[in-house]
């Protein structure tokens, strides 16, 4: 039987499973499935990133909600649709679960666990890197790459992190309404660990298991692994130094008229 | 090569490479358009604080003169920057077309949605439509 999470027991907590989709008509279905097997009491978003296959379908067979790109926007703005969506829609939790059957949905308890024990955390993440018997089989030029975002990540945010690059992540209201506003474009799962930092909101690991991908292809293929370390390791850079950081609620809007250039 | 040429070389590559991070800081540039011009500046930067470098990258083009290699590979880099820009407009380009039809479209089924709603219920819809007509 499936633990039932505490938090659940709280009389109307809204909890949104938010699972970005970009050609995985391969797996969709199946996540889903396990997602409302696991979790009943989270209702299920799939954002179909402009996929050209049958995810939507496979998708809404399942029972999820879907939400449709009219093009691909990449999986920053995936999730940050379901963001937006969990804000309008009034949500407490939101957890992100990968299209794909990496992430394993009876973890998602271990999450919420965790926030319950500490209230004042915004988000909590689940790690690969943590528990000692857990073995994430990846090449080892990704864990390396993985191991100096960690690295110097932790130094900058002053906290231990272990696996930034986790799309695993389980979001508090707090956290839904910032990252709603502004949510990196482009392999945004490192910058958005800045991000947060820059808000003064605060995270936490859990060790979770995590399955290799199945089906469909991988966004990071060697080849742009360079790219994206580079692009990564610029908005880390540059992210050291932002005065202004994010638009706040009555400061100037993010994409506002021009004046002057 | 001259000392005012190379001076002059080196502060305009260093002021490109600051206004490109200020833009970014400021997030009026984006990182995957920022990333060219920051690989144009540093190259550019690295070419004019280092004589040597340069005039064996003159060498390898074939120009006497070591500034005349800077405007080469300055030049060089406009064109690709150009390039990848004109790359960029496209998709765009392709993107504000989609979202016009799918706007389109969306206010066509909407129409469709509101005279239903006037069609079972007119007086309920009419009400605040000769409302707002007024």
């Amino acid at each position: 039987m499936t633990a039932v999470h505490p938090l659940q027991h709280r009389e109307m907590t809204r909890c949104l499973a938010v699972v970005p989709a970009y050609n995985e008509a391969a797996t969709v279905g199946r996540v889903v499935r396990s997602i409302r097997d696991a979790l009943p009491l989270f209702d299920v978003l799939v954002v179909d990133d402009g996929s050209t296959d049958t995810t939507v379908a496979e998708a809404r067979q399942a029972g999820a909600v879907v939400l449709s790109h009219p093009y691909n926007l990449g999986i920053g703005g995936a999730v940050q649709s379901g963001f937006i969506y969990a804000l309008e829609n009034d949500y407490d939790y939101l957890v992100q679960i990968d299209g794909d059957g990496q992430h394993e949905p009876r973890h998602v308890a271990d999450l919420m666990q965790e926030m319950d024990r500490h209230p004042n955390v915004d988000m909590v993440c689940g790690s690969r890197f943590l528990g000692q018997h857990f073995e994430y089989p990846s090449p080892i030029s990704r864990r390396t790459g993985i191991h100096i975002f960690a690295f110097l990540l932790s130094r900058i945010v002053g906290q231990r992190i272990s696996d930034p690059t986790s799309g695993f992540r389980l979001y508090n209201r707090r956290a839904i309404s910032v990252f709603a506003r502004d949510y990196p474009h482009d392999y945004p799962e490192v910058e958005a660990v800045l991000v947060l930092h820059h808000h003064r909101l605060r995270m936490r690991e859990v060790p979770v298991r995590m399955y290799l991908r199945e089906g469909g292809l991988s966004s990071i293929t060697s080849g742009k692994s360079a790219y994206y370390m580079i692009k990564v390791m610029l908005a880390i850079f540059v992210g050291l130094f932002r005065a202004r950081p994010v638009p706040e609620p009555g400061g100037e809007a993010p994409v506002a008229a021009e004046h002057g250039i | 090569m001259e000392a005012r040429i190379q001076l002059l070389a080196v502060i305009a590559s260093g002021i490109l490479l600051l206004m490109v991070l200020e833009l970014v800081r400021r997030r009026r540039l984006l990182e995957r358009y920022a990333l060219l011009w920051l690989l144009s500046g540093v190259v550019l930067l690295v070419l004019s604080t280092f004589r040597g470098l340069l005039e064996d990258a003159a060498g390898l083009i074939g120009v006497e003169y070591p500034p005349s290699a800077l405007f080469f590979i300055a030049f060089a880099f406009v064109l690709l920057l150009l390039l990848h820009f004109s790359v960029a407009v496209s998709r765009l380009a392709d993107q504000s077309k989609v979202l016009a039809q799918r706007l389109a479209l969306l206010e066509k089924r909407l129409r469709d949605v509101e005279s239903e709603a006037v069609e079972e219920a007119p007086e309920e819809a009419e009400r605040p439509r000769a409302a707002a007509a007024r």
